[in-house]
């Protein structure tokens, strides 16, 4: 621990506010307003890429997500923290995984996009972060009663590097099949020509920034869900002060490039209907608790060889497909014709999850 | 001597089972043998906020032992 500055609480504080720095000059390169880095909204889009769904808007191979485990990877290889793991209950894992992307589509972003939201002014995301902390906040009461989903085990190299190999393969398709201007599609990848998966950073950028945040993040663990777990569970602000100074600097720079923009009504890739942008992100933030990570702890997890929290990922990436097939994900004009159905019956399936796993009385 | 074993959880388990621990019994030293660097520092950081000295000692490469002492 001694040699690792960035598990130290001014450490989490610097990578927090590096994180802001680098989305917020995302959005200035060409990544959607209040999106510098969304985890859900980008593996929303990789699926669409991948023709998981056929959404027209929201089709781009993210580099973002990629540079994100690649960062992690280096990092814990370097650092010798690279362990191949898994084991403890997958298939729960990937349900977590689909309900946690349906319930965060709901609202229009993971816990990264929430901070980024609420840094650009949009006063919907006040309802986000609200049914981000109560969905959070059932989970401590899970893990208060012994949650657990069990142990989980060595595995072989093989095992752990599949994740960090699978993303590989996703760079290596963006870079044989780039885009081309105004066309909707690129051999086998579906590219938005419109729409917020028609607006992104340039490819180096994107893939550049992700891998100094997916590095930095691995070494301090930083995670949303677990700064507000950690404060509702143990009352440590450590982790809290690391999304304290990513909104921070990201609200600073708003206000400095004129991009802050106060109040509810036309703010981007967002929808004004209160009850469910909370409901979204109890269900979402119930899910991450209870799979142990926010969506870009997951993948930074996945990155050091932990196939349960690939497992994780991969299932949001199908239940951001299955969002946009079935008519659960929200848009700019309102929550889907399905989005309801999606944020309570993945409640239920949490609260099931939940109490089938407490191994003491 | 008392320990608790951590191997295969990760956050916030190992912590949960250092307060279950020492919830009744403060004083008592305790070791806790952990596998991966993100609980070492979770709970290195949870003990010496609840005053403990911690002395790790590195068992085979993957699992430490931290001893808990007040």
């Amino acid at each position: 621990m001694k040699n690792n500055f960035f598990a130290t609480t001014p450490g989490i504080v610097v990578v927090g506010a590096i994180i802001g720095l680098l989305a917020i000059l995302l959005q200035k390169f060409g990544n959607p307003a209040n999106m510098g880095i969304c985890v859900a909204c980008f593996e929303r889009d990789i699926s669409g890429a991948l023709g998981l769904h056929r959404a027209a808007i929201v089709q781009y191979l993210r580099p973002e997500i990629m540079g994100l485990v690649l960062g992690s990877l280096i990092a814990s290889i370097v650092s010798r923290e690279f362990k191949p793991r898994g084991g403890s209950a997958p298939l729960v894992r990937f349900l977590l995984g689909i309900v946690a992307a349906m319930g965060a589509l709901v609202f229009l972003g993971c816990p990264w996009r929430t901070i980024l939201r609420l840094a650009g002014g949009d006063g919907n995301a006040l309802f986000g972060f609200a049914g981000l902390a109560v969905g959070i906040f059932i989970g401590t009461l899970f893990f208060r009663k012994g949650y657990s989903l069990g142990r989980s085990e060595k595995q072989s190299t093989m095992a752990g590097a599949i994740f960090p190999l699978l993303i590989f393969g996703l760079l290596l398709l963006y870079v044989l099949f780039p885009q081309v201007q105004g066309q909707p599609q690129s051999g086998p990848l579906f590219y938005s020509v419109k729409g917020p998966g028609s607006m992104h950073a340039p490819f180096g950028a994107s893939l550049g920034f992700a891998v100094i945040i997916g590095f930095l993040a691995q070494r301090s663990r930083f995670c949303t869900m677990g700064a507000l777990r950690d404060l509702f569970l143990f009352r440590y602000w450590h982790l809290f002060l690391g999304i304290l100074a990513l909104f921070v600097v990201a609200f600073g720079l708003n206000a400095a490039f004129g991009t802050l923009k106060l109040g509810f009504a036309g703010q981007p890739v967002a929808h004004t209907d209160s009850l469910w942008n909370f409901g979204g992100m109890v269900t979402a933030g119930l899910a991450f608790a209870l799979a142990g990570g926010c969506p870009g702890r997951q993948l930074f997890m996945a990155g050091e060889g932990d196939s349960d929290a690939g497992i994780f990922a991969i299932g949001m990436l199908v239940g951001a497909a299955l969002a946009h097939n079935l008519g659960t994900a929200s848009s700019g004009a309102g929550i889907g014709t399905y989005g309801i159905h999606a944020t309570v019956i993945g409640f239920i399936i949490c609260l099931a999850i939940g109490f089938a796993h407490i191994k003491r009385a | 001597m008392r320990e608790v074993d951590t191997r295969g959880f990760s956050c916030p388990q190992p912590v949960l089972m250092f307060h279950e621990a020492v919830k009744d019994n403060a004083d008592e030293p305790l070791d806790v043998l952990v596998d991966n660097q993100a609980s070492l520092e979770n709970v290195t950081r949870a003990a010496q906020k609840n005053g403990y000295q911690v002395t790790a000692h590195d068992v085979d490469g993957t699992v430490t032992r931290l001893e808990l002492r007040r």
